[in-house]
């Protein structure tokens, strides 16, 4: 039977498995929304803006490892999903973004809505197409699910113009089991003598250290990673996207590394003599002064993607491939090995580790922003899914939620999106509805995508919001008081609205927190309602700071404490 | 260090785009930059002239590889190979001794003048860019009007291909 290239673009995401459509409809896409209307197979969530149908996509894909799909109109449709889209493009998130476009025959005219999606969206996607036959649409999106989900994933476009959709339009359908791409072909093991040249390397070490990133999530290897790390006894540090990927209650595991990282990971990192890096890719706020990172190490680096070896850090052993592949085949021969004795570099750590860097006032009168994400923590056995927005509630809930498992640590860690919280969370919520979902926010990223309330009414979606409210963009205000002599320009938020109240008239429960003594109890309370989605805004102190904290451009060295623990409070003063 | 980057990429609308949005992006340099067919209709081969470290040179290689529609990508100068530009100079040529001058130098060359008027002349010149560069130093005496260079192709020798 011959369909129409809306019908076709539906059945191609039913035909590749899509269970969520996240999207918001507009004059272009019209023809494919009425494709919708006609099935079941494939759900729709309307979302009150299109960042957050591409973060609640997102979201979906972070926590299933399966694409996120997005259904936008033209023009404001695609701009307003571009800050979703660069957002899964920083942390190679697999999704399928259809933006609608004018009609073949009004492109370039400057016509009505009319964007080039293409070329607006060319920088932050793996891949995009312009489909302009309706015979090419399957195809094309055969192309896109197998770009975005295999290699080094990442989201693509899929920019339809209305006349391509047309009903009135019909040739004949098969989505093909297979598309031929001879400019793509990623890599998958990696090369054999690297990876005994690595195992050698590895098994010389005194002072060994194993850093792993969101690519080993991504890659789905935490078992592997497991099997590897206790194989060696090796310390273990990761950073903020490979959370849980080995859990962070393991002896081994000596805490997140990087700008808001452990005192003893960073320590390890800078004193270390064999570094291997897995699924991780040397980013700015891990390394740190780049001159100084891990200035005595020779280093092994397994990524799935060319350009990320030697991209920043140049390294010793670059393995290409699969981080499941890889890890696989070095657990293989590393199993007859015998392990270095490293004893003298764990007494060396346990030191560091003994410092408690991570202390705050459990005496305040005031609450703590620490406490609230440890009772979090309590209260659903450290085995919820939590989604976070951008700041300083980001990394406290990094620092002190403490996951065991991957895919349970859902933030935008690269490209630093405020407002990706909440819709994040409507999509890991749609995934598993019996799951307990939390989004950790603030007061100031809560209002970058608030109208999502609206949506988790509508489908009925019981995420508990836990905003630690300071009245300041906290992390901004961190900066301001360390780096500008306190000018905290614009920092603070003025007008707050009651969030009790306005989650209220979204239909929802609001519970406001003021006092220390009330915290754990009404905490209890909120996470009690398992059918309800719960707001709860929870009064901290105001001018709490994370620590410990690398300065920009700093070493791994060289961390600013907190007053509550034992170590100096300011790297320069110290040096000085 | 200058470098030639040879890259063959699926002839697709907005291919072109894909390559020097890259270069943008990521701040890398390009001298030049030309692009045509091949003897494959469905492949476009773009020539890349650009400069810069070790380590930047392979980050454009890799980075340019990982494009999807590009098939291949050569280092051109990490090899023996020809480098070739055009270019057509205007120049004055009113008087009888300057329009003799111009001549002479044109056959050095191996140039050609292409177009005559009663006060100008236009040279077409096929060679290096060193060779490029150095002839249009020597029209310095002369009053050019207009340069048009063409930018670099190049080619290994031999059988080497600039292929995957």
């Amino acid at each position: 039977m011959d369909l129409s290239g809306g019908d076709i673009l539906i059945r191609c995401l039913k035909d590749e498995g899509v269970e969520f459509l996240f999207g918001y409809p507009g004059g272009a896409v019209l023809h494919i929304y009425d494709a919708l209307y006609k099935q079941d197979d494939v759900k729709h969530i309307l979302v009150r803006h299109e960042q957050a149908a591409t973060h609640a996509a997102d979201g979906y894909a972070r926590a299933t490892g399966k694409p996120g799909v997005v259904l936008v109109t033209s023009g404001p449709g695609a701009t307003n999903a571009v800050t979703g889209i660069a957002t899964a493009y920083m942390d190679s998130i697999p999704m399928v973004v259809i933006t609608g476009q004018v009609a073949t025959s009004s492109i370039g005219s400057d016509a009505f809505q009319e964007v080039d999606a293409v070329g607006i969206t060319r920088p932050c996607v793996k891949h995009n197409f312009l489909v302009k036959d309706v015979n090419k649409i399957a195809e094309t999106m055969k192309k896109a699910f197998r770009v975005a989900t295999t290699g080094r994933p990442g989201p693509v476009v899929v920019d339809i113009p209305k006349d391509i959709t047309d009903p009135a339009i019909k040739v004949p359908y098969e989505y093909p089991t297979a598309v031929a791409m001879r400019s793509y072909q990623p890599a998958t093991a990696g090369d054999p003598e690297l990876i005994k040249e690595a195992i050698a390397l590895l098994l010389t070490a005194k002072q060994p250290m194993i850093y792993s990133g969101g690519g080993v999530v991504l890659g789905q290897a935490s078992e592997e990673l497991r099997t590897f790390v206790r194989q060696l006894a090796f310390p273990i540090t990761s950073t903020l996207m490979g959370l849980g990927a080995y859990p962070y209650n393991d002896d081994l595991f000596i805490g997140m590394l990087g700008m808001h990282g452990s005192y003893e990971s960073n320590m390890a990192m800078h004193d270390c003599d064999v570094l291997i890096a897995i699924g991780a890719r040397f980013d700015d706020r891990v390394t740190g002064k780049i001159a100084e990172f891990c200035p005595d190490a020779k280093i092994i680096h397994i990524d799935i993607d060319p350009s990320s070896i030697s991209k920043t850090i140049t390294v010793d052993v670059p393995i290409v491939g699969n981080v499941a592949n890889v890890l696989q085949e070095m657990n293989k021969l590393l199993a007859s090995e015998s392990k270095p004795d490293i004893k003298a570099w764990w007494k060396t750590i346990n030191g560091w580790r003994s410092k408690d860097c991570m202390a705050y006032d459990r005496n305040s009168d005031q609450i703590k922003p620490q406490r609230a994400i440890e009772i979090v923590h309590e209260i659903t056995k450290g085995d919820a899914y939590v989604t976070s927005d951008v700041g300083q509630h980001q990394m406290w809930a990094a620092q002190f939620y403490g996951f065991e498992k991957p895919n349970r640590w859902i933030n935008s860690g690269g490209l630093g999106a405020m407002g990706f919280g909440l819709p994040a969370a409507m999509g890991v919520q749609l995934a598993y509805p019996d799951e307990t979902v939390v989004c950790i926010t603030g007061e100031g990223s809560i209002q970058m995508c608030i109208q999502e309330l609206s949506t988790c009414l509508q489908y009925g979606l019981p995420i508990k919001i836990v905003a630690l409210n300071n009245r300041y963009l906290g992390m901004v205000r961190q900066w301001q008081e360390f780096f500008y002599k306190e000018r905290y320009s614009s920092s603070y938020m003025e007008s707050l609205p009651d969030f009790v109240k306005l989650t209220e008239s979204y239909g929802h429960v609001g519970i406001r927190i003021e006092k220390p003594e009330d915290l754990e109890s009404e905490l209890k309370r909120a996470f009690a309602m398992k059918d309800r989605l719960v707001f709860i805004d929870i009064v901290t102190d105001q001018k709490e700071n994370v620590y410990p904290m690398i300065a920009a451009g700093m070493a791994h060295n060289e961390m600013h404490h907190s007053p509550h623990c034992e170590l100096p409070q300011d790297p320069r003063r110290e040096l000085a | 260090m200058r470098h030639i980057i040879s890259i063959l990429i699926e002839n697709e609308a907005g291919a072109l785009s894909r390559v020097a949005g890259l270069f943008s992006a990521r701040a890398y340099n390009i001298e030049s930059l030309t692009v045509g067919p091949t003897e494959d209709p469905t492949l476009s081969r773009i020539t890349i002239v650009t400069t810069g470290s070790e380590r930047i040179i392979d980050q454009i290689i890799k980075q340019v590889d990982k494009l999807i529609d590009v098939v291949a990508v050569n280092q051109l100068t990490s090899d023996l190979h020809i480098e070739r530009e055009i270019v057509l100079v205007k120049v004055k040529a009113s008087e009888s001794q300057q329009r003799e001058d111009l001549k002479h130098l044109a056959e050095v060359v191996n140039g050609r003048i292409i177009d005559v008027t009663t006060d100008t002349y236009i040279i077409e010149l096929t060679e290096s860019v060193v060779q490029i560069d150095s002839f249009i130093a020597a029209l310095s005496e002369h009053e050019i009007i207009e340069t048009v260079r063409s930018g670099v192709s190049g080619i290994a020798r031999g059988g080497n291909v600039c292929t995957k």
